[in-house]
């Protein structure tokens, strides 16, 4: 008999979010819903013991009630209509597994736990209402059950384990069985590759066991080597009017524009690029920072809380898997518009307000529970990412320089640590590369995961602890392909034998390939010499971490993985690594045209007569693409390792934007060297010209971090490509276009990438979203009492634009409103980085009060920034020398411009230091809290510091 | 002279334990941050300590309420230790979870007679989700810990929570906690004026803006917001200038 108990608030109080949640999905009949928690017990216990359990663990005393009752028996009748919701068998449960050893504590009899949730439910609603509520807002499907009426506890099943391997002959199959077979298994393989597989196993006589052939897959995988950013490409590049401008081949994508970039620049702080699982570069000659970017698209599409937990969980365990301690995290997300009409909504996506909420609440519960900061990213919304948001999840590290250790031994032991495996996310690593349709939510539902951020804390503790011990000579994180990858890539030199069945598992069961493949969280692979593998186990047993050992590095150059002994895989290392045939691709890129042609019937303002200006800049402010983050931002710990200078938010009143995180590490406070966190991204621009999108971003990440006070010369930057399916010439030509301007824009600014990731097939029903470029910027920053923030400081001073102004609207967020497409997508600028150099220098004299980038909205919108973050207005007018419309100088999106704020003392020797360059003087900063921008025929802007501040707030 | 040493325990999912320590060695103690497997297999470091600073976290990832777990670990395995450890007049600090610890475990305001229910908790904030902003506290002048006079106030620094909202099971404790000076910090304007509940004054809807509260004796103090996280000036958002405040609380408590 299984125990049903109850927890309710003793003042009952309706879920406030909840019912505007509701009402926002059309569910207008939804009055009031009362949440109560729900934990089940697997079988039964005393009411004595019931008492005390509820008394020590599951109510709190002061604000709760618990009942409890046998399962079968009606529970209290609900308030209204009743919806139960509770966790999939197999789903991680943290609330469940603390109850059982809370229970253990307590020596009460060793059960299983389940946990739920119960709402009731006031409101006048028929049944299909109910069922939309469930499915659409209180549950989900991917990962829960629900029930409108009492729901029954799903314990994790008792099961024999499983040792079934299967042989899966392919020498006599067709083309079309053999693609058919890679669709059916989620092998997402291609022909080619597949054929490759079946040669390769008819020579050696036999058929690929089950282990073996997923392996491949794995291995093979779009996540795992990027077949596209290294296939050969064929270009072709047509004008406008469709004439063949150039062809050319391209021998990879990574290799020709990224790499080549960077070994071209090679700084001598630059460690570590596109080597491992993160980028490295020197700090302060003692340490060294690492830096990582990684998406987590698809299963945020599915099950945002659980995507994005895992996002961030992925990319802290990559930079654990490096040696680094983690300190800092950032995030960047793209969703669908928030008021999006739900009744449009196509059959299969999430509301964007959902899968926003819950990417939110996924990135906070694992950022926050892990200890670190997340204090950069942005957010963006467009209806390109209706059915495909984006989910940009970085990581920084600090390690001591040298101790990543990156070379195992033959006879090392090959130990897993951290969390235990269970089916979570088979095929993560294949289901990425597939496009989501309206049955993907069916088919790879167990591609989806729920985090559980203390295992992985623990993880952080335990390998900093044996980093500095030198207990491993070789680590490397479990992330898509689970073991397979992790271990493969471990024994890629010299070979391993591994025994599957000491794998600690969550449940019983799991077959073999299904333990070799699982994709659960929280798992590190290292390579320990076998004399010190009792004090690893030592360090486990203090920080609570689970140590396995798995088998060990041979020197055979096979990978052999067993199973009670026997082999359920085996096969030779360098047809795994090496094996996969080489891809071409076919790649067209049609330039757009570039006049810009009005499509709506709004007219540009051509003054600020009638206050049409003031209007539109109101407008922008609270465009929600360029409005206050703040309520996304403060559901984020900004402080924590208390070394956050510039916070995400800045001002006297700590709510104006920030151009970039300044960090101090903990631990290195005997020194002034600080570092900056930025970035770049406009994807509209990239709807018109990816080239130019790929400059513009790179500008914009480096902009932002010189704007805070970055060196110029110590910048490095990650790429990470969204995009959709590239085996469309159209998708592929756009991302070759980008590519090519990764490599422009990073010789022009003499800035490396150190790492980047591609994430691609990112479609709906055949729909591509816009296609994406993230350029990230970790920088350093030689002093950080030098640095500046966007808030105005003080009345009386001067206000600086640096950089010129074009007519480059193209793309811009003035376009966007006023629906005109086509124009002339912002270029480099010459010079900039010589700007950069100057600006620098001016930081560092402590000059500069404010600085601010110019993005999005232009001099106007950036203007309106600096007020409101210091609490001042600004009285400015439009330069003599100007030669473009009012409308274009306030508002385009021209590169390399910065605002700047300098005492009247320093008037001078700015002049000095900017002589030669685009420095031009606007105006002055002013008590008087308006902000007044002025042209030669009267005032544009004339606007009260309240509407800005209300207009960019939102209240 | 000897620094005195400060026993900072790490449960799985303690994450602030490092900023404390921090905090600990800039006023002049030597931090110990000991593992809550190393103290159940050798309790030592408990008699070594001049003082415990619970740390700030996501203990045991706050399932089942947040400092559930780790009171249940205090009550079943360290319980003759803390007793011994309070009776003898020692400090004891709480900071954010280790305010919801030392609450749940019955150590504050630690008036809970045995077997009885308790008064007094920390729930989820009245918004429903984790906040991080920085918070004004004004220090009770008559507080029972009666070192906190020594710090000028009010004290600026973050909080960082999601159950941080203090609440009271009737008026009758209330009206004890106040009357006994139990009430350490309240939330405030930057000018000192009382925030009477107002968000984002009072971020969490605590009940009479409390922050933080001691015992009747002085010896434990708890507290949601982080004064570890204001120990330099280069950490104050608003202005870089004068002494980082929240170090004083640390130097008065080791003083």
């Amino acid at each position: 008999m299984t125990i049903r108990i109850q927890v309710a608030p003793r003042n009952s109080v309706t879920a406030t979010q909840l019912v505007q949640d509701a009402h926002a999905l059309g569910l207008a009949g939804v009055e009031a819903l009362y949440p109560q928690r729900l934990y089940f017990l697997s079988d039964t216990l005393s009411a004595e013991s019931l008492q005390r359990l509820c008394a020590t663990l599951l109510a709190d005393p002061v604000t709760e009630a618990a009942t409890w009752m046998a399962s079968h028996e009606a529970p209290p009748a609900a308030r209204g209509h009743l919806i139960e919701v509770s966790y999939r068998p197999g789903v991680t449960d943290i609330e469940a597994r603390e109850l059982e050893r809370g229970m253990a504590e307590l020596g009460l009899p060793d059960l299983h736990a389940a946990t739920g949730t119960r709402y009731e439910i006031e409101g006048d609603l028929d049944e299909a209402a109910l069922r939309r509520l469930a499915r659409q807002l209180l549950a989900n499907e991917t990962v829960q059950h629900w029930s409108l009426g009492p729901i029954h506890p799903t314990f994790v099943r008792e099961a024999a384990p499983d040792d079934t391997v299967e042989a899966v002959p392919l020498d006599l199959l067709s083309d079309d069985t053999l693609l058919t077979l890679s669709r059916e298994r989620l092998l997402s393989l291609d022909l080619a590759e597949m054929k490759t597989i079946r040669d390769h196993f008819a020579a050696e006589g036999r058929a690929p066991t089950d282990v073996e052939l997923e392996t491949l897959a794995q291995t093979w995988s779009e996540h795992c080597v990027h077949k596209t950013f290294r296939a050969t490409i064929n270009f072709t590049q047509r004008a406008a009017d469709g004439t063949v401008e150039r062809t050319t081949q391209i021998k990879g994508l990574l290799r020709h524009f990224l790499r080549r970039a960077t070994e071209q620049i090679a700084p001598d702080w630059l460690h570590s690029a596109f080597v491992d699982n993160a980028g490295i570069i020197a700090f302060d000659g003692e340490n060294d920072l690492a830096f990582k970017v990684e998406t987590h698209n698809h299963p945020s599409a599915l099950e945002p809380f659980g995507g994005a937990n895992t996002g961030i969980g992925g990319v802290v365990r990559d930079i654990i898997g490096i040696s680094a301690r983690p300190i800092a995290t950032t995030d960047v997300l793209c969703f669908g518009p928030q008021d999006f009409p739900p009744d449009e909504l196509p059959e299969g996506i999430l509301h964007p307000r959902r899968i926003a909420s819950g990417v939110v609440a996924g990135i906070a519960d694992y950022g926050n529970k892990l200890g670190l900061p997340t204090v950069n990213g942005a957010v963006l919304y467009d209806e390109g990412y209706l059915g495909n948001p984006l989910v940009y999840c970085g990581c920084v590290g600090l390690l001591p320089h040298g101790s990543h250790r990156t070379t195992p031994q033959v006879g090392d032991q090959i130990v897993a640590l951290g969390g235990r495996t269970g089916r979570d996310g088979l095929h993560g690593a294949t289901f990425s590369s597939a496009e989501l349709t309206v049955e993907t939510v069916e088919e790879a539902g167990s591609a989806v995961q729920i985090g559980d951020p203390i295992t992985e804390k623990g993880l952080i503790e335990l390998i900093e602890a044996a980093r500095d011990e030198e207990l491993y000579s070789a680590i490397t994180d479990c992330g898509a392909g689970g073991f397979s990858s992790a271990v493969g890539e471990m024994g890629a030199e010299l070979g391993v034998d591994v025994e599957l069945s000491k794998v600690p598992l969550k449940y019983p069961g799991l077959r073999p390939w299904e333990i070799w493949l699982s994709e659960a969280q929280e798992r590190i692979v290292v390579a320990v010499p076998p004399e010190k593998l009792a004090r690893l186990q030592t360090l486990a047993d203090e920080w609570e971490v689970e140590c396995t050992v798995l088998g060990r590095l041979t020197g055979h150059h096979r990978l052999v993985v067993r199973y009670e002994g026997i082999a359920v895989a085996d096969m030779p290392m360098d047809f795994l690594h090496d094996g996969l045939p080489q891809r071409t691709m076919e790649a067209l890129w049609q330039a757009s045209p570039h006049p810009a042609s009005l499509r709506s019937a709004v007219p540009l303002p051509t003054s600020g007569e009638g206050g049409a200006t003031n209007a539109l800049l109101l407008r922008m402010l609270a465009d929600p693409n360029v409005a206050s983050n703040e309520a996304i931002i403060r559901r984020y710990d900004h402080e924590i390792r208390g070394g956050s200078i510039v916070r995400p938010l800045v001002g006297p009143m700590m709510d104006g934007p920030a151009d970039a995180a300044l960090l101090k590490p903990r631990g290195t406070w005997g020194h002034n060297m600080a570092f900056t966190l930025s970035n770049g991204i406009n994807p509209w621009f990239g709807q018109l010209d990816p080239y130019r999108m790929a400059l513009s971003t790179i500008d914009e990440a480096i902009r932002n971090a010189v704007a805070v006070g970055a060196d110029p010369d110590r910048i490095a930057i990650l790429d990470n490509f969204c995009w959709g399916n590239p085996t469309y010439p159209d998708r592929l030509g756009s991302l070759v276009r980008a590519c090519e301007g990764c490599y422009d824009g990073a010789l022009a600014y003499n800035t490396p990438f150190i790492s980047g990731k591609d994430s691609l097939y990112n479609e709906f029903e055949g729909r591509p979203i816009p296609g994406t470029l993230l350029i990230s910027a970790i920088s350093i920053v030689p002093d950080y009492h030098h640095h500046a923030t966007s808030a105005f400081k003080a009345a009386g001073n001067l206000i600086y634009l640096l950089g010129d102004t074009k007519a480059e609207l193209g793309g811009s967020l003035l376009h966007r409103l006023l629906e005109i497409e086509g124009g002339e997508v912002p270029d480099l600028p010459a010079n900039a980085l010589n700007h950069y150099r100057a600006l620098h220098e001016a930081i560092r004299s402590g000059w500069i009060a404010a600085a601010h980038d110019l993005s999005e909205g232009g001099v106007a919108v950036a203007l309106a920034e600096m007020a409101l973050a210091g609490r001042l207005g600004a009285t400015v007018s439009i330069p003599k020398e100007s030669t473009l419309s009012p409308t274009e100088w306030l508002f385009s999106e021209s590169n390399g411009r910065l605002l700047l704020e300098v005492a009247p003392q320093h008037r001078a020797e700015l002049a000095a230091l900017f002589s030669g360059m685009p420095l031009h003087s606007l105006g002055h900063v002013s008590e008087e809290p308006t902000l007044r921008i002025d042209s030669d025929e009267g005032p544009l802007i004339d606007l009260a510091l309240d509407d800005i501040v209300k207009a960019w707030r939102g209240v | 002279m000897t620094k005195p040493i400060v026993l900072i325990p790490h449960a799985p999912g303690t994450n602030r334990d490092g900023d404390a320590a921090h905090a600990i060695e800039m006023a002049g103690g030597e931090p110990r941050i000991v593992t809550l497997h190393a103290l159940r297999a050798d309790a030592r470091p408990f008699r070594e300590a001049e003082a415990l600073l619970i740390p700030g976290g996501f203990s045991y990832g706050d399932a089942l309420g947040a400092g559930q777990r780790w009171a249940l670990d205090l009550s079943l395995f360290f319980l003759d230790e803390l007793r011994e450890f309070v009776e003898s007049g020692k400090r004891v600090l709480g900071i954010c979870n280790g305010f919801q610890v030392l609450v749940k475990a019955g150590l504050l305001p630690g008036d809970q007679a045995e077997g009885e229910p308790r008064n007094v908790t920390l729930t989820h904030n009245e918004r429903g989700y984790f906040d991080c902003r920085w918070v004004h506290l004004s220090i009770n002048p008559n507080s029972t810990a009666s070192y906190l006079r020594e710090i000028e106030g009010p004290i600026f620094c973050p909080i960082a929570h999601g159950e941080g909202n203090f609440q009271v099971r009737d008026e009758a404790t209330l009206h004890r906690l106040t009357e006994d000076n139990l009430i350490a910090f309240r939330y405030v304007d930057r000018n000192g004026a009382p925030a009477n509940g107002r968000f984002p004054l009072n971020p969490s809807g605590s009940v009479a803006d409390i922050a933080g509260i001691s015992n009747a004796k002085g010896n434990v103090l708890g507290l949601m917001p982080h004064p570890e996280n204001h120990i330099m000036a280069v950490q104050n958002p608003v202005s870089n200038e004068g002494k980082g405040v929240g170090l004083a609380l640390f130097e008065a408590m080791l003083g």
